[in-house]
């Protein structure tokens, strides 16, 4: 049988030999599996730090797990078995939620303000380089800032905690609203525009809107982020047992530096506390990251 | 001759009547006739009138000094090859190159005798009274419905039976009433490209605009919804006066009552394309007698 390829001709008729149309076998094809195993590999890795974590605080803390847990106070002595975490389930809602409500409008303002009114003016490009600087500065840094700048005058409070939060959380949230701006496309702008549209009505009823679903999921994530951040914590808003839902008003206290202090101790009963504080920390976080997912799914359906 | 006769009689049959979304142009001004230098004034009142327009982005001239004339209630169409500047003329007649920050307008645009680009004049103003469809469809994204309010409720209309209604006729007005009466809280992002167009010049319509400027309105759009288009632009040509750039011909030839030829110079010394304004006559004329030799290779397919 001759191996000759069969060339297409203008010779009326079918073909003398069906085309042959299966793969070629090849390096190419080689080169393809092998780069999908590689993947398939990295994302193995990728996973096994994050299961191990996640099983790793499944079961240490569901042993203590309990709304008893979640509600109740923290006993005043270390030595002391059970107990709850109540105080610092509050406190990180209290603090995080302030912290929030500073960093995102601010944010989300200053986002719009560096992307549709600045550009490349001088201060933009200030605040632009400025707020890439901050996002690089370590927590702690922040959390002394804070101290120096508040906790000294003022005393250790919640409102310490969560100034030190935002601004942690600010150049996050700036970041990922000015990107979302930026993809939101100018015929959208122009459209408004032709209607007659001021700038400012335009950044609100077009722009905004249409950029709203990444700039929820990019906010809730800096928020999850946040929750979980226990240096700047430390300096500044002290420690108590017992239920502080002022943050104007004396020490207070949030999961984190509850973990970090339970951690540290000696004794099993605080041990087996960080660890029902770590897991309900994880659950926090992660029910922020559904919520930042389920919202912007949420707006995504909508356009 | 015919066609004169025609024209004058439109006009005679229009001028009386008060421009009607434009009660705050002083009357004074709607006499564009008297200060026109155009002998054919009397074909049409004139909406546009251009001198030495030229725009410039940074250093680099785009377009040539243009003189043109654009009449109320008729279409006028833009050809030429790419890069002719159809589009940046176009975009003068509403302020929209003011959004490319190194853009510059020079010589004058008279709307309506008052210049456009005059020291108190807000482009706000100007693009609500000139409205815009663009060569891409681009709804928000928002409700069909929403889609169409965005323009009265920018300009102050609140009541929502009102809203309805001016939803409702502008659907009505670009044809597209039929097809979407049942589903005006979906998302327009839904709707096909050739619906998605006239959800365009719904919106365009819903703030009762004197002029609408359609930037290749059907370059995205397949012959059938091209027509439907065209269709709408016949219907609507009654109320509102129409300019519209396009790369086809025939589309030129079949909408259009006048047409100016633009064609691109080559500056051998930089390698750079400025536009300039060949010929600008009836869209008769245009395609089967032009002046120009340039037009004539054009259009007749030989260049371009």
């Amino acid at each position: 049988m001759a191996t000759v390829l069969e060339m297409p001709s203008s010779a009326p008729g079918p073909l003398a030999t069906p085309p042959d149309l299966h793969a070629k076998h090849g390096w190419r094809t080689a080169k393809s599996s092998l780069m999908s195993v590689l993947m398939g590999l990295s994302l193995v890795a990728v996973m096994i730090p994050l299961g191990f974590v996640l099983w790793t605080v499944l079961s240490k803390g569901m042993g203590i797990m309990s709304w008893e847990f979640l509600t109740s106070d923290i006993p005043v002595s270390d030595r002391a078995q059970g107990g709850g975490m109540g105080p610092a389930v509050l406190g990180t809602i209290v603090i995080t939620g302030f912290a929030t409500l500073l960093a995102i409008p601010l944010g989300i303002l200053g986002a719009v303000y560096l992307h549709e009114y600045g550009g490349v003016s001088p201060l933009a490009r200030f605040v632009r380089f400025m707020s890439y600087v901050m996002t690089g500065v370590p927590s702690i840094v922040m959390g002394l800032f804070v101290y120096t700048v508040w906790t000294l005058r003022f005393g250790l409070e919640g409102v310490g905690g969560s100034l030190a939060l935002a601004c942690l959380m600010l150049p996050v949230v700036i970041r990922a609203t000015e990107t979302m701006l930026k993809l939101v496309p100018d015929y959208l702008r122009e459209a408004s525009y032709a209607l007659g549209c001021r700038k400012s009505r335009t950044v609100l009823t077009v722009v905004l809107p249409a950029a709203l679903p990444g700039i929820t999921s990019g906010s809730l994530l800096a928020v999850a982020r946040a929750a979980g951040e226990t240096a700047p914590l430390l300096f500044t808003i002290g420690y108590v047992t017992k239920n502080n839902s002022n943050l104007f008003n004396g020490p207070t206290t949030a999961l984190s530096t509850q973990i970090f202090r339970n951690a540290t101790s000696p004794f099993v009963g605080a041990q087996d506390r960080a660890w029902g504080a770590a897991l309900t920390l994880v659950a926090l976080a992660f029910l922020f990251t559904v919520a930042a997912r389920v919202i912007s799914a949420r707006f995504a359906t909508k356009r | 001759m015919s066609d004169a006769q025609e024209a004058t009689v439109v006009s005679d049959a229009i001028e009386p009547q008060p421009v009607a979304v434009n009660e705050r142009v002083a009357p004074a001004r709607l006499a564009p006739e008297e200060r026109s230098v155009d002998p054919d004034a009397a074909l049409g009142v004139s909406v546009f009138e251009c001198t030495d327009l030229s725009v410039l982005y940074g250093s680099f001239r785009a377009v040539q000094p243009t003189d043109l004339t654009i009449r109320r209630n008729e279409i006028t169409a833009f050809i030429g090859p790419s890069g002719c500047g159809k589009t940046t003329v176009l975009r003068c007649f509403n302020r929209m190159n003011d959004l490319i920050p190194s853009a510059r307008v020079e010589g004058e645009v008279r709307y309506h005798g008052v210049d456009l680009y005059g020291p108190d004049v807000s482009p706000t103003e100007v693009r609500r009274r000139i409205g815009m469809v663009f060569q891409k469809p681009n709804p928000f994204p928002k409700s069909v419905y929403d889609n169409v309010a965005f323009g009265p409720k920018v300009n102050g209309v609140k009541k929502r039976s009102e809203l309805d209604e001016i939803v409702e006729q502008s659907l009505r007005g670009a044809a597209l009433w039929d097809e979407v009466k049942d589903r005006l809280k979906a998302s327009a992002l839904g709707l096909s490209g050739g619906q998605q167009q006239r959800l365009c010049i719904a919106r365009a319509i819903a703030v009762q605009p004197e002029v609408i400027l359609m930037d290749e309105p059907c370059s995205a759009l397949d012959p059938i919804a091209t027509a439907r288009v065209e269709d709408l632009m016949q219907e609507i040509k009654d109320t509102y006066t129409i300019v519209i750039v396009t790369h086809n011909m025939q589309q030129a030839a079949r909408v259009s009552d006048r047409t100016a030829f633009f064609t691109a110079e080559v500056n051998p010394s930089s390698d750079t394309r400025t536009g300039v304004l060949v010929e600008f006559d009836r869209t008769t004329k245009i395609f089967s007698n032009p002046s120009d030799a340039r037009t004539e290779a054009y259009v007749t397919g030989r260049f371009g």
